[in-house]
């Protein structure tokens, strides 16, 4: 009997999966001059379930400065984190937005004008849009900007980016929530918003505007900023917290909003109620709704959802719902010269790998070349021949730091291949890449990775500027 | 030196007849060449000390191989200058005759070689085209294995450079110059379009002259103005490798190897070698001017070095062992068109310039210094430079982001091979027709003179684009049979040209005042009645052509003159220069109000006729004549019956706004008569086989129109009542000259003949001389 044929997907054929995702982005410069803080951003995304649950936005504000990027991890399906990758970055963009160009913006669609922009998406084709539900997505964000103009009482011209930013979180969400309750006349729409609101999403998003840096953050998602010592060396400070069990502060926050008797059932084997690991997210309206409401509206619901175990199963010891907040925890930093990049990236990739790794690994990939001690001949012998030896060792090696164009792509390959040693073993990562579908999520969790490179220079001529 | 020591210690004088910045080898060789011909009131400034800027981390290698005449003079003079230079100075400047060879590694490198070795015969530099085995008994480290020949120029030599500079100061001193070191030129200051003075950083000097040899930051100071002078250069970072001596040290006598194939060029120093080259992907520098921190981070960049070491061991294997002693990184300033820069800004008298010498200073100085000091001194130089003339560039090309992508192509063009009728890839699509688009889709191939893009000549749409690709070749160009197809249908049919590009001035006044300027300015009589067309020269006081150009009277007043691309600053300065203040006489420059297009060929008549009602025979348009008149619903076109050709036809001047619209009418009812497009390759096949010259290139300054058979252009009676140049001027020339009139129309038909053999460019052969008939 001979044995089965190992099966191992070639360099080529690894290489294909991990690129099939990845984007990047240059903030556009002209001749090697650039005023943005922002570089520009690599990304990629790898499937463990099928289809993925992950998704990416990343946008630039056309009405106020800045940039949007985030990671959205979603369960329970992909409904809620496509919604969510759609749509909060324009919720988060109007609550930027001053009181005048809101009304203009009002204005131009009571009139039948055409809008400014808001956003310019910077998207992989397989970051689509949702075109039936663009028209109900619009209408509900178009009522958030009709309340926040009538809100203004013409005082405050301020706007706060931490609050912004929260508004933006709890708005969507009560929107995929209320539009849920109301149903829509149109079956597949009805379906959508309640597929929306039943599964569930993390967000991780950041906005830079020159220094400014904003981190907002919904669940167990991260962001990390890279930095780099004065040594060469790469440093990882964690811009946000995760929203779970590891987190201390989350477990005293939800014991104090239910009641003692619950202090017990409310987190139960590193879960809430046992069931869901994120203490923070959009959608799950099973966690959030009180049972009545759940019960009414899958009952009137389309029989799809009727038939879904899941979505019909209460969650044990549903005593005082809601048990779960879109709300983000929002931390500020300013950036630095030596703050080199931001690392947003779901959970799939800091289960697996240690956020110190991750940024050497993407410090040492970005500065590439530069890393490399610039050679210098001062005082020692050295020989032509020598030299040339050297030289050309060194440019073998850097064309293997440079088989990914992609800093995102050169992270999951890490992330997947890694061997014992922190670097990467092509039949691990082969292995890895060929599990049927089935079997991929046991290994690993879908994994996605925003990589944003700044612009030492222009965030440095600011610090300068004071 | 001892003087530039002294000199320092005093206050700067108040005045001067010539301020020179610079004191590297440009401006102590212009110091040098003035205070011989006798101009002794020169200052000399040097913001740090003498010789200390590129001048001083220069390679040393004098070369005389150059891809211009006037370079190779240059070079050849800078040569014969530097060689006596210590016994005229008693100032060592390490000058050693080491001869110089230049490899081949390909057929096609040495075709270039070859041209390169015609042209130094003829002007009397010795060199041989050598075999392999010829190189390695002139080198014994050199591997030859893989080389096809080789150039052997036994007089090209090495030297110090900064001691060279240090020498002409010292000699200048000796003749008056004043040289202060460690004093900075603020800028220059102007008054009416006249160099007033110099402000400094230790004082003002008046003069009347101002000297730009500022290296790499000639272009700043040009900006410095408050009149800008443009002056487009770039620099880029240039390595190269100095060892330790070999065990049995190199012979001060070994040649000078330069392996363009392998991009790199090799010199003995000091028993060892240095060896440097310019690379594929050059390191640009100074992009936003003077930057400290980039000047203080000059660092050895061993692995931008690496192809270049590699080349090197491989054309020198017995390296391997030798020890490194440094990687120099010295940046190297590089132009547009890669050919340096002399001469009198447009917009400011009394501004000279020399700068942006191509990494090619030592072997210019001499030559370039000199010439530059001519042209101060006499008005112009004793040869033509038009080549390397300042005025051949506008403002157009100051751009910094222009320059810095163009000088990234000019540096490897340095050592790749220039194939006839190359084109430059960077700096593109400045200046276009609104026409370019049209043209474009239809197959439209570009070429670029003075930053507008012009057709070569247009791909048939059954043609295969990727074979078009291998026209750079010293043979029968892929562009050949399309290009006679052009030319045939402009003899026989009608094709149109798109000239957009040609310099069109209009010169108005409310008297006569337009009509005197021009009558005396031109050789031709202007006092033509309206709507003649006058072909004439612009000619300068020694009879030679400034500018070839027709001038059409448009009414009493007004004329419409029409010159070459290239001219546009040129003519523009020689005009201003030489009209009177005078407010009632206005020249304006509208070369971008008008679309010119070029119907030429038998059946143009047949065409515009349709597009007209005017009458088009040559019974009522005979040739040389300018109407204004309607084609198509356009209305005020200006048709002129001349083709720039020899051929039947017209030229339509269009103000821009009606370009699409006439050009469309024009193709749809020329379609009967078999009109198509045709390029800037297919009129030059036309002229030259009528025997037109090309300004700047068959013609130029020192030209007169008898030399090239021009007399009928010329109103002899009009020269000679109007107290002019014309007889003085030609009485020595043409008889000196007897014999061999007519070179430049000779190399003409030659090169259509040989154009037609699909040959190699005539000008080479015209220049070996003895296949001259």
């Amino acid at each position: 009997a001979s044995t089965p044929q190992k099966f191992y997907l070639t360099p080529p054929q690894v290489n294909s999966i991990l690129k099939a995702n990845e984007y990047s982005f240059k903030v556009p410069e002209f001749d090697g001059k650039n005023v943005s803080s922002i570089l520009g951003f690599d990304s990629n995304q790898l499937p463990a379930n099928a289809p993925i649950e992950d998704r990416r936005s990343a946008a630039t504000c056309l009405q106020t400065r800045g940039m949007l990027l985030g990671v959205f991890d979603g369960h329970a399906g992909c409904a809620c984190s496509q919604a969510v990758s759609e749509r909060l970055f324009y919720y988060i963009a109007v609550s930027l937005l001053p009181h005048e160009t809101l009304l203009e913006i009002e204005n131009a669609v009571e009139s039948g004008r055409a809008l400014l922009p808001i956003l310019q998406w910077h998207k992989h084709p397989n970051d689509y849009f949702s075109k039936e539900a663009s028209k109900l997505y619009f209408n509900s964000l178009r009522t958030y900007w009709q309340e926040l103009i009538d809100l203004n009482t013409g005082e405050s011209t301020d706007i706060d980016v931490k609050e912004a930013l929260i508004n933006a979180f709890k708005r969507l969400d009560n929107d995929i929530s209320l539009e849920a309750q109301v149903g829509d006349p149109n079956s597949f729409l009805n379906y959508l918003v309640l597929r929306v609101a039943f599964s569930g999403a993390t967000a991780c998003v950041a906005h830079v505007d020159g220094v400014d840096l904003h981190v907002a953050n919904t669940g167990d998602s991260r962001a990390m900023l890279g930095v780099q010592e004065e040594d060469g060396s790469w440093s990882a400070v964690t811009l946000s917290n995760d929203h779970n069990a590891q987190n201390e502060r989350e477990l005293e926050r939800l014991k104090l909003e239910h009641p003692k008797s619950e202090a017990k059932s409310v987190v139960k084997q590193d879960r809430l109620l046992g069931l869901l690991m994120p203490f923070r997210a959009f959608g799950d309206v099973k966690f959030k709704w009180s049972i009545d409401l759940q019960k009414r509206v899958i009952e009137s619901g389309p029989d799809q959802l009727n038939d879904n175990e899941y979505t019909k199963f209460i969650p044990p010891n549903y005593h005082t719902p809601p048990y779960l907040t879109a709300e983000p925890e929002v931390t500020y930093h300013r950036l630095r010269p030596q703050d080199k990049f931001l690392v947003l990236a779901t959970d799939g990739l800091w289960e697996t790998m240690h956020r110190q790794d991750v940024v050497r690994i993407v410090g040492e990939y970005l500065t590439g070349m530069h890393h490399q001690q610039p050679i210098a001949v001062g005082g020692y012998k050295v020989t032509l021949g020598q030299m040339h030896g050297l030289l050309t060792e060194r440019r073998t090696k850097m064309s293997s730091v440079f088989e990914d164009q992609n800093a995102a792509t050169h992270l999951i390959r890490h992330a997947v291949g890694n061997n014992e040693f922190g670097t990467v073993d092509h039949e691990r990562l082969s292995k890895m890449l060929s599990l049927p579908e089935e079997l991929a999520r046991m290994y690993r969790d879908d994994i996605t990775i925003i990589v944003v490179q700044f612009n030492s220079h222009v965030v440095g001529a600011y610090q300068n500027q004071e | 030196s001892a003087s530039a020591a002294e000199a320092h210690s005093m206050a700067l004088p108040t005045q001067a007849q010539v301020v020179i910045c610079g004191g590297g080898i440009m401006g102590t060789s212009v110091a040098y060449h003035l205070s011989k011909m006798g101009w002794k009131d020169i200052v000399l400034l040097e913001q740090g000390r003498l010789a200390a800027g590129s001048t001083r981390f220069c390679a040393g290698i004098l070369s005389t191989a150059r891809h211009l005449t006037i370079e190779q003079k240059m070079a050849d003079y800078s040569n014969k200058l530097y060689h006596q230079l210590e016994q005229e100075t008693g100032i060592q400047t390490g000058y050693t005759r080491t001869g110089s060879i230049f490899l081949a590694q390909t057929q096609d490198r040495l075709i270039s070689l070859k041209r390169i070795n015609a042209r130094l015969n003829v002007i009397g530099i010795p060199s041989e085209i050598i075999s392999p085995k010829k190189v390695a008994e002139l080198h014994h480290l050199l591997n030859v294995h893989d080389l096809v020949g080789a150039m052997h120029v036994p007089e090209d030599a090495v030297v110090s450079s900064a001691d060279v500079a240090l020498a002409l100061a010292s000699a200048a001193s000796q003749n008056g110059v004043q040289i202060y070191d460690r004093t900075s030129v603020l800028h220059v200051m102007v008054k009416k379009g006249q160099v007033t003075g110099v402000e400094t950083d230790k004082g003002q000097i008046e003069c009347q002259y101002f000297v730009n040899c500022a290296g790499q930051w000639a272009y700043e100071l040009g900006l410095s103005n408050e009149e800008p002078v443009s002056i487009p250069l770039h620099a880029c970072e240039h390595f190269y490798l100095l060892t330790r001596p070999l065990e049995t040290p190199l012979q001060s006598s070994t040649p000078t190897i330069v392996d363009a194939d392998g991009r790199i060029y090799i010199r003995n120093w000091q028993g060892g070698i240095l060896s440097g080259g310019f690379e594929k992907n050059p390191k640009p520098i100074f992009t936003e001017g003077k930057n400290q921190l980039e000047i203080q981070n000059l660092q050895e960049d061993w692995d931008h070095f690496e192809p270049l070491l590699s080349s090197l061991l491989r054309r020198m294997p017995e390296l391997e062992t030798l020890e490194i002693m440094k990687l120099v990184n010295c940046p190297e300033t590089f132009t547009p068109d890669m050919r340096c820069i002399m001469g009198e800004s447009p917009a400011v008298q009394g501004y000279f310039v020399l700068a942006g010498m191509n990494s090619a200073g030592l072997s210019f100085g001499g030559g370039a210094g000199k010439y530059l000091a001519e042209w101060m001194v006499h008005g112009y130089p004793s040869e033509n430079v038009w080549e390397l003339d300042l005025k051949r560039f506008g403002a157009l090309q100051s751009s910094r982001t222009f320059l810095r992508h163009r000088v990234m192509e000019v540096m490897p063009l340095m050592y790749d091979l220039k194939v006839p009728r190359w084109d430059f890839q960077t700096g593109r699509q400045l200046r276009t027709s609104p026409l370019y688009d049209r043209l474009d889709a239809q197959g439209a191939r570009w070429m670029e003179k003075h930053g507008f893009e012009r057709p070569k000549y247009f791909v048939p749409p059954d043609k295969d684009l990727l074979a078009l690709e291998q026209s750079k070749t010293f043979y029968k160009p892929d562009w050949f049979d399309i290009v006679e197809s052009e030319v045939k249908c402009c003899k026989e049919a009608v094709c149109v040209i798109d000239m957009s590009s040609f310099t069109k001035f209009e010169i108005t006044s409310t008297g006569d005042q337009a009509l005197e300027v021009l009558q005396y300015l031109f050789s031709n009589d202007l006092d033509v009645p309206v709507g003649h067309i006058v072909h004439t020269g612009m000619l300068n006081e020694g009879g030679g052509y400034e500018n070839d150009c027709s001038i059409a009277r448009l009414n009493k007043r007004s004329f419409f003159m029409i010159s070459p691309t290239d001219q546009q600053v040129h003519c523009w300065a020689w005009l201003k220069k030489h009209m009177p203040e005078d407010s009632n006489l206005l020249l304006e420059d509208v070369t971008w109000k008008y679309t010119a297009l070029n119907l030429i060929g038998p059946r143009a008549v047949d065409v515009l006729s349709e597009l007209s009602y005017a009458p088009m025979t040559p019974d009522h348009f005979p040739s040389l004549f300018c109407k204004e008149m309607s084609v198509g619903y356009a209305n005020g076109i200006r048709v002129m019956s001349m083709t720039h050709t020899g051929e039947p036809g017209f030229m339509l001047y269009i103000p821009i706004e009606y370009a699409l619209h006439v050009y469309n009418e024009v193709m749809s009812v020329g379609q009967k008569y078999g009109i198509r497009n045709a390029g800037y390759y297919a009129l030059r096949s036309l002229r030259i086989e009528k025997f037109f010259a090309f300004w700047g290139q068959d013609i130029n300054n020192l030209t007169t129109p008898l030399e090239c058979g021009r007399e009928s252009r010329v109103k002899l009676e009009k020269i000679c009542s109007s107290s002019l140049w014309w007889d003085h001027a030609n009485h020595g020339r043409a008889t000196e000259h007897r014999g061999k009139v007519l070179p430049s129309c000779y190399a003409a038909c030659l090169e259509a003949d040989l154009i037609r053999a699909g040959l190699e460019s005539a000008k080479d052969i015209t220049c070996s001389g003895p296949r001259l008939p």
